[in-house]
């Protein structure tokens, strides 16, 4: 078959050159600006100057920290939420499924800023519906935002609220991907639903799961809005300052963008090794 | 036989039994955003539980529209969600088309790159982005600064490239023995076909313009070029502020897209659930 460069690279043209501009370079010159101290003008190269501040920073290691804790606990808990959810509502005993799946498919078009009001007013102490009803069954009042675990447990609540339907829709494609006849194969040899769900089930989603909980991480990693804006900038006193967090104050409120794109890069660097950990986990055995 | 039904009867009821507290859970926090939404602020702020909607969603969005130009930063939020969703789904479409249906040099490196940059997370290229559209091109506080950058997208090519390498050569070729064009092929044949995923990459896409918020909070901080996420997120936080007011917000903020999702389920999930099946 002849090539055909000119046609296809004529197509590839507007999306090459707005992920060359907005992509392939930022991707250089953030690197680059790592190595700068950025506070100077003109900006001058100095290699241990950002990457020597950060390691020895205790802000840093404090989100570090608070970034891997939510993503120990709060990705594990959301996919197998969602895996329950998926399985749930791929049943066919369920009535009235659109119900459900409205239920727990809406957060999804819902935006950060405006669940997060909303997660924010719900846990509010005094007033805060959550608190409120915690009275009404006699449980004590819990002070959400002055503590660093319980505001910790507000935003891994807020996050998980928002993303497990996200994760239920792609498992439930992935669900439906999966012929009857397998199941229908070990009905007949009455393997229990239990056993089916996790000899059947399971293994033959594992490639979707992968997915999202690489996806997952990859969001939780970049963590912002929710620390951000539920509870005030990180708080209380910096308890639920996130990776994501850090980086917007040093480089868009400090502008120190050198020490930020550091930030940046240790980002990448969690993500690629997470992910890579992840893909070797789940490889296929051969 | 009746005792198998009895088993699938007890099966059922409990599904139900777990599901529906499940379900209501879910539902609560955007029954609550309705509710706070009609709310005068000392109704919110009283020792009181009220779960029912009241009366005074009108005054909370006149107290909204008195801390910020909520009315103008929805306007601005439409036109660049409207602009931005048709610039996406056309430059998406033809890169798609190009890796779908030709053989040419460097193939497989695009889709190489493009996949390796799902797994990069996006704050790598946040600050030269940054600091190139507000410095070095000067347009800050543009509609230029809150469209274009957005604009490359992984999963959405994906998506497209598959949806092109299903359709059978046949179609096109047909086309090209009469000595059609690439381009008019891919214009009048191929984009009709793929009308449904062109649709839910368009929703998805729509979606994340209009919810889009840390690359505009940065970019546009302006009073009067903010999107409405971001003049919504400048009141949070504020000490004296109008909470029913925020909420009416949220609510315009939500509501139609909830709308939409309900109207357009199928073409909702299948651009969700795209990612995932091969």
């Amino acid at each position: 078959m002849r090539t055909q460069n000119a046609t296809a690279y004529r197509f590839l043209a507007p999306y090459l050159l707005i992920f060359s501009i907005f992509w392939v370079w930022p991707i250089i010159s953030s690197f680059l600006i790592s190595f700068q101290a950025t506070r100077t003008v003109p900006w001058r190269f100095a290699p241990t100057f950002n990457w020597g501040r950060l390691i020895g920073d205790p802000a840093f290691f404090n989100a570090l920290e608070n970034t891997l804790l939510i993503l120990v606990i709060q990705v594990p808990v959301m996919i197998s939420l969602a895996i329950v959810m998926a399985v749930l509502l791929n049943s066919p005993l369920l009535k009235a499924r659109g119900l459900y799946r409205f239920a727990f498919f809406a957060p999804v078009v819902v935006g950060e800023v405006a669940y997060s009001a909303v997660f924010r007013l719900m846990f509010n102490l005094d007033f805060g519906i959550v608190n409120k009803l915690l009275n009404s069954v006699g449980l004590p009042k819990i002070d959400w935002f002055s503590n660093v675990t319980p505001a910790m447990a507000v935003i891994m609540i807020a996050v998980t609220w928002r993303w497990a339907g996200y994760n239920a829709i792609i498992l439930l494609a992935g669900l439906q991907s999966i012929p009857d006849d397998v199941y229908e194969a070990a009905t007949l040899d009455r393997v229990s639903k239990v056993k089916q769900f996790f000899y059947i089930t399971l293994p033959l989603l594992k490639p979707v799961i992968v997915f999202c909980a690489v996806l997952s991480i990859i969001g939780t990693m970049q963590l912002f809005t929710e620390p951000f804006l539920i509870t005030e900038r990180g708080g209380p006193g910096g308890g639920t300052e996130t990776l994501g967090l850090l980086l917007y104050r040093q480089g868009f409120r400090s502008l120190n963008f050198g020490y930020a794109s550091a930030i940046a890069y240790t980002m990448a660097g969690l993500a690629i090794a997470i992910t890579l950990v992840q893909l070797w986990l789940t490889r296929d055995p051969k | 036989m009746s005792s198998l039904s009895q088993a699938r009867l007890a099966r059922s009821i409990a599904l139900h039994l777990f599901l529906t507290p499940l379900a209501l859970i879910w539902l609560f926090p955007l029954w609550m955003m309705v509710v706070f939404s009609t709310m005068p602020d000392n109704g919110i702020f009283s020792p009181g539980i009220e779960l029912l909607p009241h009366g005074g969603f009108l005054d909370n969005f006149d107290n909204l529209q008195r801390g910020t130009n909520f009315v103008g930063a929805i306007g601005i939020s439409v036109s660049v969600a409207v602009t931005y969703t048709f610039l996406s789904v056309l430059l998406t479409s033809m890169a798609g088309w190009a890796l779908a249906r030709y053989q040419f040099f460097g193939k497989g490196m695009v889709v190489a790159i493009i996949l390796g940059t799902i797994t990069l997370p996006y704050a790598v290229v946040l600050i030269p982005q940054f600091i190139m559209v507000a410095r070095d091109f000067q347009l800050a506080n543009t509609w230029v600064a809150l469209i274009v950058p957005p604009l490359f997208n992984s999963l959405g090519v994906l998506f497209m490239r598959q949806a092109f390498s299903m359709m059978p050569h046949e179609l096109f070729d047909a086309a090209r023995v009469e000595g059609v064009k690439e381009w008019r092929i891919f214009l009048f044949v191929a984009l009709p076909l793929a009308r449904p995923m062109l649709a839910a990459l368009a929703i998805i896409l729509f979606l994340a313009s209009w919810n889009n918020y840390l690359w505009p909070l940065l970019i546009n901080s302006q009073p009067g070029a903010m999107t409405a996420p971001v003049a919504l997120g400048t009141l949070i936080g504020l000490t004296k502020v109008s909470w029913g007011g925020i909420m009416a917000g949220a609510v315009m903020l939500t509501v139609p897209m909830l709308v939409v999702f309900v109207l357009l389920q199928r073409h909702f999930i299948a651009g969700i659930a795209a990612g995932a099946v091969k």
